[in-house]
């Protein structure tokens, strides 16, 4: 594997010195991987590890209906719940933007009221405060007993994260010469119009770096959501350890799993990255 | 007297405490080219963003075919359309091909359909000699032919008046010659035209009108030849000498 890999990067010969070669051979990767490679072969050869796992993300230990979806371990959990709440994020965090830099009082006042107040406040206490506090308030106010703790910490996380986006979305705007919406406008496009077909496109590929850095982070902090009894992959380990006391098992699994999962991610956004850098 | 196409009335424009404009007052006719020359900081480009609305007066007021940019009631987004704008920056939109960065206003603005707008597009560059470049993006193209791109963007609008600020000012040398020459056919097929520029030949060749403004007002209103050879102010004669060699 390391040699075919290393014959790959070197089609031309280039005269690089021993070191730099070595400096440009992700080599932090190789021994992850190894590691991952290693643990998880160890991981099933151990039946107490095996059973970690397999009750935290393999066979379908509950059935957990949200939104219409079926999410049946948790691993699929914390994926459903990274990509529910990114996109909620994603949409919501836009919209804030847009509102950050707009000339409108109103607009801009509520926005940043927004923006700083949930910036003030740790993310975790804010999922806490919606799972215990705004979920109850509202079954209690709409006599709706259906509002699930999943949906409070979906939009708690959504929410939270929104304001960090729309920060990320406000410098991407920003970044933008003003001669763009100078042309814009001056071919008579409204501000609507200069925004949506010349500032937006252009602001929204250069932060899909930082874009894509908060979805990694946004896996890390599904985790944040184990507190309301989202039965996520730390929630489920938690369990496990509760019932059979291995510690050990159940939190290296748990640990073993974001790995994998954030380690994916990062391939996979990488991938995209590139393919958008690639289009322009 | 008919209406003149572009009239300013004792324009005013402050940045804080710095006077960009100072009771300005002018009347461009249907058709006419005026070429403005001054310093830097005289405030020819303020005077030329102010005729589209780019920059707010801070008083007086700039009418456009009779219509007072200033009046609550203007669509301003209307007007614009009618006034094409060519940047010293040529300010293409880089996430757009060439015959993209012509279509998208026409599309937007003028509803046209795909055909139509594709079909201007396409003649627009021919007239500006990089028919070949329609699917270029403005990166892969050179300065000169990014102005052209840029001159062709607004004239797909079909303004009534066009202003150039500074449209050779960015460009290496060898590129001023194919901008300009765009710039002087544009002129002779009736355009109305405000062009801040020092090219003389320009001026030379295409204007009816050259303007000297200086610490923002008008200095002198004349024709080219008048300018260059019988200078009325001390400063212009000053400016003169030392833009021309």
């Amino acid at each position: 594997m390391t040699e075919a890999e290393g014959g790959s990067t070197t089609t031309i010969k280039a005269r690089r010195s021993f070191g730099e070669q070595m400096r440009e051979f992700p080599w932090w990767a190789v021994i992850i991987i190894t590691f991952l490679i290693g643990a998880f072969i160890y991981m099933i050869s151990d039946p107490s590890y095996r059973n970690a796992l397999s009750f935290i993300a393999f066979p379908p230990t509950k059935t957990e209906i949200a939104f219409g979806i079926d999410v049946r371990n948790g691993l699929m959990m914390t994926l459903y719940t990274t990509v529910i709440a990114y996109l909620i994020a994603l949409i919501l965090g836009l919209v804030l933007g847009i509102m950050r830099v707009s000339r409108n009082p109103i607009l801009y006042h509520l926005s940043t009221l927004y923006v700083e107040l949930m910036r003030g406040v740790p993310m975790l206490v804010l999922i806490i405060w919606i799972g215990f506090v705004v979920v109850p308030f509202l079954r209690n106010a709409t006599g709706n007993q259906s509002i699930t703790g999943l949906q409070g910490a979906l939009i708690g996380l959504g929410f939270g994260y929104a304001a960090y986006l729309a920060e990320v979305y406000r410098s991407g705007i920003e970044s933008i010469p003003k001669g763009q919406m100078e042309a814009a406008r001056s071919l008579g496009m409204g501000y609507g119009q200069a925004m949506q077909y010349v500032i937006l496109p252009q602001a929204i590929r250069r932060v899909v770096p930082p874009l894509s850095n908060d979805l990694v982070a946004m896996l890390k902090d599904s985790a944040l959501v184990s507190v309301v009894a989202v039965p996520e992959i730390l929630q489920m380990a938690r369990l496990y350890v509760s019932r059979t006391f291995r510690a050990f098992e159940g939190y290296n699994s748990a640990a073993f799993l974001y790995l994998v999962l954030t380690l994916l991610f990062i391939i996979i956004v990488r991938m995209i990255e590139r393919r958008w850098r690639s289009s322009v | 007297m008919s209406e003149p196409i572009i009239r300013i009335t004792d324009l005013y424009k402050y940045f804080g405490e710095v006077q960009a404009l100072r009771g300005i007052s002018l009347e461009v006719e249907s058709g006419q080219v005026v070429v403005v020359i001054g310093p830097s900081g005289s405030g020819k480009s303020t005077l030329l963003r102010c005729i589209n609305h780019l920059e707010k007066p801070t008083g007086g007021h700039v009418y456009v075919e009779g219509v007072d940019l200033e009046a609550k009631e203007t669509n301003i987004n209307k007007m614009r359309a009618e006034i094409g704008m060519v940047f010293q920056q040529f300010n293409l939109f880089p996430h757009l091909t060439a015959l993209e960065n012509i279509t998208l206003a026409q599309r937007v603005v003028r509803k046209r359909p795909k055909e139509e707008r594709e079909q201007v597009a396409r003649q627009l560059l021919e007239r500006v000699g990089i028919p070949e470049k329609a699917d270029a993006y403005p990166g892969q193209l050179s300065g000169g032919q990014q102005q052209r791109v840029a001159i062709a963007r607004a004239l797909a609008m079909n303004p009534k008046i066009m202003l150039f600020d500074e449209p050779t000012s960015a460009l290496d040398p060898e590129m001023i010659k194919e901008v300009l020459e765009v710039m002087i056919d544009l002129a002779k097929s009736g355009m109305t035209m405000v062009c801040v520029t020092h090219e003389m030949g320009f001026a030379r060749a295409a204007a009816h009108r050259l303007i000297f403004m200086d610490q923002g007002q008008i200095v002198e209103d004349t024709t080219p030849e008048d300018l260059y050879d019988n200078p009325q102010q001390e400063r212009t004669r000053l400016f003169l000498s030392k833009i021309l060699h």
